[in-house]
């Protein structure tokens, strides 16, 4: 189980460092595991069971991490917000998955049980954190609680491992998000598949790059924790700041990056890479979109001489394909690499719109089962129907909803999308929250949003409107709305304001007019 | 506003709000934390007045307090000039 790797790398390397907030603070596998036994006593103190579900409403930093682990610890499932998403929809996914109570700083408390509130819903004693950082605050917070109300020591929960450890929401076509319900199994599959494909050690410090509400932040917490590594904590600002991400994985002596490809992008293109050394690095991770072929060849140029892994999984199932890219980019190579093939711990199979296998050759949807695979959608039966495929031995296949063909060398190639979500810095976009968002606006009368995609640039979204009124919003206006309303990166990058959208002949808005418009 | 405002204006206006009425930007207008600009657009606008401007943007620049509306981005151009 997920939290047993913290008290096993405990006993080994009590004194190793566990996680680092670069130029604040550190944490040592001991102080980690009894900060987060305390996180587990008082969350059972305040009534937390095995199979209850914690929020998580905290930045990135090590109080967030022992948080993790106490709520694990307690035998409930954690569920991370984005601090900086839009209160109002954090707010919609605690209340979906009805959390016992929730981890959170005092800044962001207010304000979260207002829109909860507003849902007809209430938090019951939140555990209140004044700040962030080093662990100090939950410490703070913990002997706060511990002085009004002691609570009692208890025993680490013996999970199953069907139990769930985390649910992560994802974008929802309905326009509300929906959340994937993760088990310890699909985490260990994946965390053990990572231990025999990429061997680390105790010496190795890994990146934690994406948000904790981010299924990449898997690899990096578990992978690391388990092999008694260290784990190298870059905080939600940062981590969009490519000036400083070159000197942060040289003086932190990273050795195994793991991000999406846009920030490698943005690194290769603005970091000033070629101003540091980085004798530690070794491997390089990505995962979440197409790498564009431009800027992997400035990447592995500057930093020559490490592995390359493309990483390919939905949150459903994480990682369940892999491509190991070769030492050196042939020039003749002109389209993106391929997703490659299977994990060990999963089986992939292509099949037709009926659900049957396709001939060898032919393209198709990507479906995958074994133990990585996801039991499907919290508190929603139907939409975890309609995403499985049951074959005649009884075995679920999570259809991933990517179209795909089989290259050469027997390595998946990603060749479209069977639905309306596109991928936008590793980000899940349903084009249909977007517009449910915008049709909130009171001047809006219709809008489509589409996705536009190149090699420069990666996807970029684009909404089609038209007003109730003549005189209509600003461009500015509408963007605004949207960051208000959206994650900022389901804000579209463009709009345009039309009379009227086009039609079909079944009046429905014609989405192949606005593309070749577009 | 001056001939270094309105370069900008022009380049924000351009990259970042094509369609966009040139009125409804104003000096004033907030651009990172009204969702205007988000974080790789950021690093877009520094590129772009680096080159134009002759100037170097520190890493502790890109920030709101520096760069949320074209009076604060003229401020700062001005200051390395």
């Amino acid at each position: 189980m997920l939290h047993y790797l913290l008290d096993n790398s405990a006993r080994s390397l009590p004194e190793h460092v566990a996680v680092v907030e670069p130029g604040r603070a550190t944490i040592d596998y001991s102080d980690l595991a009894i900060l987060s036994d305390c996180v587990r006593d008082r969350l059972v103190h305040l009534g937390v069971h095995p199979g209850d579900r914690v929020g998580i409403y905290l930045r990135k930093s090590i109080d967030a991490v022992a948080a993790i682990f106490g709520a694990l610890k307690a035998g409930a499932a954690y569920v991370p917000v984005d601090p900086f998403a839009p209160p109002a929809r954090n707010a919609y996914v605690l209340k979906d998955c009805s959390v016992r109570t929730v981890v959170i700083e005092r800044c962001f408390a207010e304000r979260l049980q207002i829109e909860i509130n507003q849902l007809g819903g209430t938090i019951q004693n939140p555990l209140l954190l004044d700040d962030v950082g080093g662990g100090r605050f939950l410490r703070e917070a913990l002997t706060r609680e511990q002085e009004k109300n002691p609570a009692p020591v208890t025993q680490t929960t013996l999970s199953s491992p069907d139990d769930l450890a985390y649910i992560l929401y994802t974008s929802g076509s309905t326009g509300k998000p929906k959340g994937v319900m993760l088990s310890h199994n699909n985490a260990m599959s994946f965390v053990n598949w990572c231990s025999e494909a990429f061997e680390p050690n105790q010496h190795d410090r890994f990146s934690s790059h994406a948000p904790f509400h981010f299924d990449l932040s898997i690899l990096d917490i578990y992978v690391s924790i388990k092999h008694g590594a260290t784990l190298v904590l870059i905080g939600e600002e940062l981590g969009k700041e490519p000036l400083h991400l070159a000197s942060l994985i040289s003086q932190e002596q990273i050795s195994i990056w793991y991000s999406t490809p846009s920030i490698l992008s943005l690194l290769a293109q603005y970091g000033k890479l070629e101003q540091y050394r980085y004798p530690c690095l070794r491997i390089i991770h990505f995962a979440g979109e197409v790498f564009p072929l431009k800027h992997l060849r400035a990447l592995k140029a500057l930093l020559p001489g490490r592995r390359y892994f493309n990483l390919y999984g939905p949150t459903e199932t994480n990682v369940c394909t892999y491509f190991e890219l070769p030492a050196v980019i042939p020039d003749e190579q002109s389209k993106p690499f391929p997703i490659g093939k299977s994990c060990s711990h999963v089986e992939t199979k292509v099949v037709n719109e009926d659900g049957q296998l396709v001939p060898e050759g032919e393209k198709g949807e990507l479906c995958v089962t074994g133990a990585g695979v996801t039991q499907g959608y919290w508190n929603s039966p139907e939409r975890t129907a309609r995403s499985y495929l049951e074959d005649a031995s009884g075995r679920r296949w999570y259809r991933t909803g990517d179209i795909v063909a089989v290259d050469n060398d027997g390595n998946y190639i990603i060749v479209g999308r069977r639905d309306r979500m596109v991928k936008k810095r590793g980000y899940r976009i349903e084009l249909g929250e977007i517009e449910t968002a915008l049709y909130r606006h009171p001047a809006v009368k219709e809008v489509a949003a589409i996705a536009l995609a190149d090699e420069e640039n990666g996807v970029r979204i684009k909404a089609f409107l038209s007003c109730r009124e003549d005189t209509h919003p600003s461009i500015i206006e509408l963007k605004s709305f949207c960051s208000q309303n959206l994650p900022r990166y389901m804000v579209p990058d463009f709009f345009a304001i039309r009379e009227a959208l086009p039609k079909t002949s079944t009046d429905k808005i014609d989405y192949q007019t606005l593309k070749e418009i577009a | 506003m001056g001939q270094i405002g309105e370069d900008i204006k022009e380049f924000i206006l351009r990259e970042f709000l094509p369609g966009e009425n040139p009125h409804a930007l104003t000096d004033s207008t907030p651009l990172i934390t009204e969702g205007i600009l988000d974080s790789l657009a950021t690093l877009k606008l520094v590129s772009f007045l680096e080159e134009r401007f002759g100037i170097e943007i520190g890493a502790h620049e890109t920030d709101v307090e520096h760069l949320n509306d074209i009076a604060s981005i003229v401020n700062l151009v001005c200051s390395k000039e």
